[in-house]
């Protein structure tokens, strides 16, 4: 309603971002995400490539039992991801937030410094730190906290771990804009009506911060479930996962028709997510 | 401070989509330029830089780490590519799809030179499509300082002993052809009874697995982090370099024999330059110094005498003669690829 008032009374530059604004999106993200779909329903040639045969095979076998278990554990991964992002972030947001201005700025560029090299680079950092005889282990070993190396690397927690720290600033950034908005005044009316520091965080912080949670969980939760660069390294190979699978659709088996399909399956899922997100937090608005 | 946010997070995004992009140059030049696919770990600066020099021309390498990889790059059409190498079995498929051009012979005459077991194989006997460049062995590579009696028989992957410090290629031909052979049956086997015994044997042996990995077993067995590791010569050949006590065994039930081939694409506008490139990769003195740096064995059988005794007489770079008939190449498997597939996905879930 508002977009077309926009478009047909105000000037003309409204006008032309918005046709701008369309044609990029259907060039570059509906035109292709057409094309992917179109590649769901071929068939796969004897050596990979695509046959324009159509079926429905491909999102039958995304239904299989086998893809299932994949799924959840890509869903677990992702959920709990989000969950640990959203804990370690909160206190560094926090301290970002009520910070002074050049504080900020410095505090927020060292949170993004390590974010400019190469991601996978920094995947193969946690490889040198997590080995028997890495870092983690050669220091713990010296303070005499173990006597043999604990095998951290190729293992769940390692995948985990890669996840949190790969992810991490997506987290911070929307929840310290979240924070910035709630005024300070608030926590001390809180502290002045002897709301305890939980009482305060609870009745007064986390809810206000709720935007800035849902924002920073979507940036998270959604790159960590089609993650496949840190399941792979930091993972051994050994579990896969929906990033993993996809990638080995199109790589290996060339199977594209297939991994088509489990991508429009991964996309479904988040949407469905996202929905049901909608959903409960409309219902809880009111209150 | 909100504006600034948003700003950074769009540059976490935009530098999260890069992540897998690769360079790619620009076709405009003067010179001519010769696109050059390859595996990761096959580029010496030198023999490539000596190339150019003498010829006047450009050569821009770009590199695959899978036979899979490198069809499925291929596959999608206008890759610009010239020169690519296929392993055995996938210049076979490549060559029957059509994406390879036939080579001239008669500008490539180092076809002369080829080891005797690589002058005539099943996959193209009469060299149409791809000449043998680099070849070697999959095998066991293991830390002796600890596996102190070295393995004889791929069953030495499923020694509980060693829980938690084996590692496996992950590679699905690879790993199900080792089990099948351990079984009794071809590594090419396309009976989807053998190939649900080989997947029970595998999954019997994953609790002892550290990993499935094609890249870092060396660096893995070098750290200590693996003692046992399903593996290709010559990566080991190297690693041995760093650590001594690192050696490489060849299994009795046989083993696998590999070899790189060389091939130019059928959709490739440099044709004579890609011959040319191909004839001068497999020369002698070239072939030399790539064997002396890569630590792979040269198809060019001239090489092998030339090289210092410690590579030559290194069974991770040369299997022993006598060891050649009893090894098995893989082949393409055809439509039974269907059941690798899932087999290799079934161990990949549990």
């Amino acid at each position: 309603m508002l977009i077309n008032r926009l478009a047909t009374s105000s000037a003309f530059p409204v006008k032309l971002s918005l046709v701008s604004a369309s044609l990029f999106l259907g060039l570059f993200f509906f035109l292709p995400l057409v094309l992917v779909f179109g590649v769901s329903l071929a068939s796969r040639g004897m050596y990979g490539g695509i046959t324009w045969i159509a079926t429905w095979e491909n999102y039958q076998r995304v239904l299989d039992p086998l893809v299932g278990v994949i799924f959840f554990r890509s869903l677990l991964f992702a959920g709990l991801t989000t969950v640990v992002c959203a804990v370690v972030a909160f206190p560094l947001a926090y301290c970002l937030a009520r910070a002074s201005r050049p504080w900020q700025l410095i505090l927020l560029t060292l949170v993004m410094i390590p974010f400019w090299t190469n991601f996978l680079v920094r995947t193969y950092a946690w490889v040198l730190i997590l080995r028997a005889d890495g870092i983690l282990n050669t220091l713990l070993i010296r303070l005499g906290f173990l006597e043999e190396p604990l095998p951290l690397l190729f293992t769940d927690v390692s995948v985990f771990v890669g996840l949190v720290y790969g992810y991490l600033p997506f987290m911070v950034l929307p929840l310290v804009v979240a924070i910035e908005r709630i005024s300070p005044q608030l926590e001390d009316a809180a502290f002045d009506l002897y709301a305890s520091m939980g009482a305060m965080f609870r009745h007064v912080l986390l809810p206000l911060s709720t935007p800035g949670f849902l924002a920073g969980g979507v940036l998270v939760f959604i790159p960590s479930l089609g993650a496949f660069i840190t399941p792979y390294l930091l993972g051994g190979g050994q579990k896969m996962m929906l990033g993993t699978l996809i990638q080995q659709e199109f790589l290996v088996a060339r199977d594209w028709p297939f991994g088509s399909a489990l991508s429009f399956g991964l996309m479904g899922t988040v949407l469905l997510l996202w929905f049901l997100l909608g959903r409960t937090s409309v219902g809880k608005d009111p209150s | 401070m909100m504006r600034l946010c948003a700003v950074l997070l769009t540059l976490l995004v935009a530098g999260g989509c890069s992540e897998s992009s690769t360079s790619s140059e620009s076709h405009s030049s003067q010179r001519p330029t010769l696109y050059y696919f390859t595996w990761s770990d096959y580029v010496d600066a030198a023999v490539v830089a000596e190339f150019e020099a003498t010829r006047g021309v450009r050569v821009v390498v770009d590199t695959f780490s899978s036979n899979e990889e490198l069809l499925a790059k291929v596959q999608t059409g206008m890759t610009g590519y010239d020169v690519v190498v296929p392993s055995d079995f996938m210049a076979g498929i490549m060559g029957r799809l059509g994406l390879l051009a036939e080579l001239d012979l008669e500008k490539i005459p180092h076809v002369q030179d080829l080891e005797s077991h690589l002058q005539q194989l099943a996959f193209d006997p009469t060299h149409r499509f791809a000449i043998p460049y680099l070849w070697g062995t999959a095998g066991i590579g293991y830390n002796a300082d600890v596996v102190t009696e070295p393995p004889t028989s791929w069953e030495a992957l499923w020694d509980p002993q060693f829980s938690g410090r084996i590692s496996m290629l992950n590679d699905e031909r690879e790993v199900f052809g080792l089990a099948l052979q351990t079984l009794g049956y071809s590594l090419n086997s396309v009976d989807p009874q053998a190939i649900q015994e080989a997947k029970q044997k595998l999954m019997a042996q994953k609790p002892l697995i550290k990993a499935y990995t094609s890249e870092q077993f060396d660096q893995l067995l070098v750290a200590g982090e693996v003692v046992l590791a399903h593996a290709w010569g010559g990566p080991i050949a190297r690693a041995m370099r760093e650590h001594p006590s690192i050696r490489y065994a060849l299994p009795q039930e046989g083993g696998m024999i590999w070899t790189d081939c060389l091939a130019v694409l059928a959709s490739s506008r440099q044709q004579e330059l890609a011959m040319d490139f191909i004839n001068y990769l497999l020369d002698e003195e070239v072939a030399l110094l790539t064997s002396q740096r890569l630590l792979f064995a040269s198809a060019n059988r001239h090489v092998r005498d030339r090289l210092p005794a410690d590579i030559r007489n290194n069974i991770a770079v040369y299997p022993p003669n006598e060891m050649l008939p009893r090894m098995e190449w893989l082949e393409d498997v055809q439509e039974a690829i269907r059941y690798y597939d899932r087999a290799w996905t079934e161990l990949k879930v549990q």
